[in-house]
């Protein structure tokens, strides 16, 4: 797996973050908005300067998403152990909300004028970073897909990858998520009235709305068989998803959760796991009011008085929209390995309408199955269980 | 487990809103953009909430009724809704930057964001039917819609659902059109509809359009077709398309010569289309080739009007004159091959039968 987000730049960086309780929140350096005063966010250090040398990428070449993108899928291909890429039915699903749009909305008008910025007219489709990311992999000839249902995408990803492993179409899915930070999703959550002016603080009281953050997170899923014949080491597994609709409001979560409900319990059934073999919840957890009671009440539905130990680590990271689901399977895998829950950042105050609190030290614990949650807009639930040994579920 | 195209519904720049009639007139144009013919929203939507939709979610709406009436589904039976589009309804997304830019920042309203999100359509439809079930949306330029139709045979075969409605949208808009003709995407010189193979220009005639059907393990009196198998390559040479289709072919337990009619996604674009001569001039050369993206125009969901195209083919066992390439006899096709790819990437082919 690999990773990179405003609390490192690789899975070690990552770890050690989680471990130290570090913030990835600031103000905003990278893109001149209006509102770099009101909001806080999670940003990635590098600059694309940084990033394009590193890569060796032409100077404004591509989109920062596809930047940040290859760094994590780089990192997921060499911690797999990968040399050839294409020796094996290998696939890439990858999980975007914006995409090209931080070069879109730059150049909107200079498109005309200017022909030398005329390579970011195509990457405003979606599916555009996903194709170069898999050409920067020298991925050929193969199954590349791109998955938009907003913050729930690359859990979505995830969930297609292990399906596609499963229904014997590849051998291999590289899957995850990428988003930069834009100028479009700051002020569109703006108007929205969901951003936090402060540190986001999930699960608490006085939580006052979310950081959005950019990051980008790939994990390679391979089958039994692949695993088996070159003799792999195996970091986890995905033994259950979900993906279910609200069906409630196109922004909002329904007031008791039962999109959620539903994505948990199809994960469970998936995974054939009771509700109390889940050891560790990674919340979703984005610290707007409407997520957290949702998810909250969901949790206490599904579980009923046995809630499992669980953190939201969206105050660590900011919230990495299309990139979340990614991020937080990085991070429940590290989880397993390491057992280990890390803490939900910036918590307080209880909420009043539960007595739910999550876990705000690092915790250690033996972790067998890890439950991740990713919500987004449309009413898309998605839940991912991880497991630290299949035989388990 | 089968899977079978019980209805399908569409709306084009073509009269395919009305699943009556069959191609019999097409509507020819003499341009480098096609719009898609308005149907009545009135008569699918009512008008208070079709004054705050997006172009993109009314087409598809429109579509998405038309299919679910045609196969007497119930709503309360779809299972899962899947979506593929390039680019959602950018013209909300268009909007909402040039809003950005225009006000620095300033007095935005929410509606426009909410309904750039990619999965707009799916979540609105989900939203309108009450739909608690799987909601996928993939945006990968010309396979979106073949990655939904993946998506729901995976499911129907896994017993995970039994009826999904599947579809594809995407609009045309005017910053997408005039960057696009900056590149060269689009066509300089206007072409007469029945012309469109022969410009010998660069560049495509852009369209849009939204075309849903509903896809089930059960099969209904309405059925058009059994889906057999569908792929799709991320890149491919022109001297590859051949053995590659070969070898999808034999997957699938198919000789060539039982192909009855192959479906290519020609545009006209001088420098692409060779791809499918591959096809055309060798492996399916006495098959009856069909094309269409002179009557739909090109959009990365047109081959959502080529999937359209071949179900109604199926079922009417005719071939209409305006989409035949050759002169080849056919009584009673059996089986069609759709190729499809843009600017020579994202290849797919997907096979049907007559069911």
């Amino acid at each position: 797996m690999g990773i990179i987000s405003a609390i490192g730049n690789n899975v070690a960086e990552n770890y050690a973050s989680l471990i130290a309780g570090k913030k990835g929140i600031s103000r905003i350096s990278q893109i001149d908005t209006v509102h770099k005063d009101d909001i806080m966010v999670g940003e990635i250090a590098d600059t694309n300067a940084v990033l394009e040398k590193q890569l060796g990428f032409a100077e404004n070449e591509v989109s920062r998403t596809v930047l940040i993108g290859c760094i994590a899928a780089n990192e997921a291909i060499l911690n797999a152990g990968i040399t050839d890429i294409n020796d094996a039915r290998t696939g890439m699903i990858s999980g975007t909300t914006v995409g090209g749009m931080d070069k879109s909305e730059q150049y909107f008008y200079d498109y005309f004028d200017r022909p030398e910025v005329r390579q970011h007219i195509t990457g405003l489709h979606a599916g555009d970073s996903t194709k170069k990311i898999a050409a920067h992999l020298g991925l050929e000839e193969s199954f590349v897909t791109t998955i938009s249902t907003a913050c729930s995408s690359a859990a979505n990803a995830i969930m297609l990858g292990a399906r596609m492993i499963k229904s014997g179409q590849l051998d291999r899915a590289i899957v995850g998520g990428t988003d930069c930070l834009s100028k479009f999703t700051i002020n569109g959550f703006k108007t929205l009235l969901i951003l936090s002016d402060t540190y986001s603080s999930p699960f608490d009281e006085e939580r006052k709305g979310l950081n959005l953050g950019e990051a980008a997170a790939y994990l390679v899923l391979e089958s039994d068989a692949l695993v088996q014949k070159e003799a792999k080491k195996v970091l986890g597994y995905v033994t259950g998803y979900g993906n279910a609709n609200d069906a409630y409001h196109q922004t909002a979560s329904s007031e008791h959760g039962d999109g959620a409900v539903l994505a948990m319990g199809k994960a469970l059934k998936t995974a054939g796991l009771q509700p109390s073999d889940i050891d560790y919840v990674n919340a979703h957890g984005t610290a707007t009011p409407n997520n957290d009671l949702s998810e909250g009440r969901a949790l206490i539905r599904l579980f009923g008085k046995n809630v499992p130990e669980f953190s939201s680590t969206k105050a660590s990271t900011g919230h990495t929209l299309a990139a979340a689901g990614g991020v937080e399977a990085v991070y429940s895998v590290l989880a397993l390995q390491n057992d280990t829950i890390f803490p939900n950042l910036n918590y307080k105050t209880p909420m009043t309408e539960f007595d739910l609190e999550p876990i705000t030290e690092v915790t250690k614990k033996p972790l067998r199955h890890v439950l991740s949650n990713s919500f987004g807009f449309g009413g898309n639930c998605s839940t991912l269980i991880f497991s630290k040994d299949k035989s388990l579920a | 487990m089968p899977v079978y195209i019980n209805s399908i519904g569409s709306v084009s720049a073509q009269r395919t809103f009305d699943n009556s009639i069959f191609l019999e007139e097409i509507v020819r144009y003499t341009d480098t953009v096609l719009e898609i013919i308005t149907p009545n929203y009135k008569d699918y939507i009512p008008p208070a909430a079709a004054r705050r939709m997006a172009k993109g979610i009314k087409m598809s709406t429109v579509s998405a009724k038309t299919a679910m009436t045609e196969a007497g589904m119930e709503e309360d039976e779809i299972d899962a809704i899947i979506v593929g589009t390039g680019l959602g309804c950018i013209g909300d997304s268009e909007k909402f930057v040039s809003d950005i830019l225009d006000n620095d920042e300033q007095f935005l309203t929410p509606t426009r964001f909410i309904q750039s999100s990619h999965n707009t359509v799916a979540g609105q439809i989900a939203l309108g039917m009450g739909c608690m079930g799987h909601n996928f949306t993939y945006v990968h330029s010309a396979i979106s819609f073949e990655s939904a139709v993946l998506d729901a045979k995976m499911l129907l075969e896994n017993g995970e659902a039994k009826h999904i409605l599947v579809g594809g949208v995407d609009e045309l808009v005017d910053h997408h059109v005039n960057t696009h003709r900056l590149i060269g995407h689009i066509k300089q010189e206007p072409v007469e509809t029945m012309s469109v193979l022969k410009s010998g220009t660069k560049g495509a005639i852009f369209s849009e359009g939204a075309h849903f059907f509903t896809l089930s393990s059960e099969k209904r009196p309405s059925c058009y077709a059994e889906l057999l198998a569908v792929k799709t390559l991320n890149t491919l040479g022109e001297n590859q398309v051949s053995g590659k289709t070969r070898s999808f072919l034999s997957e699938n337990g198919i000789e060539p010569d039982a192909v009855d009619v192959i479906i290519l996604g020609y545009n006209g674009d001088a420098e692409f289309d060779g791809y499918y001569d591959t096809l055309a001039n060798a492996l399916f050369k006495d098959a009856v080739q069909v094309y269409f993206k002179h009557l739909s125009g090109e959009f990365d969901t047109a081959s959502g009007f080529g999937f359209w195209l071949g179900n109604k083919i199926l079922k009417e066992q005719t071939i209409p004159d305006a989409v035949r390439m050759n002169s080849v006899a056919t009584n009673s096709p059996k089986t069609v091959l759709i190729y499809n790819q843009y600017r020579g990437e994202n290849h797919s082919l997907t096979l049907l039968r007559k069911c």
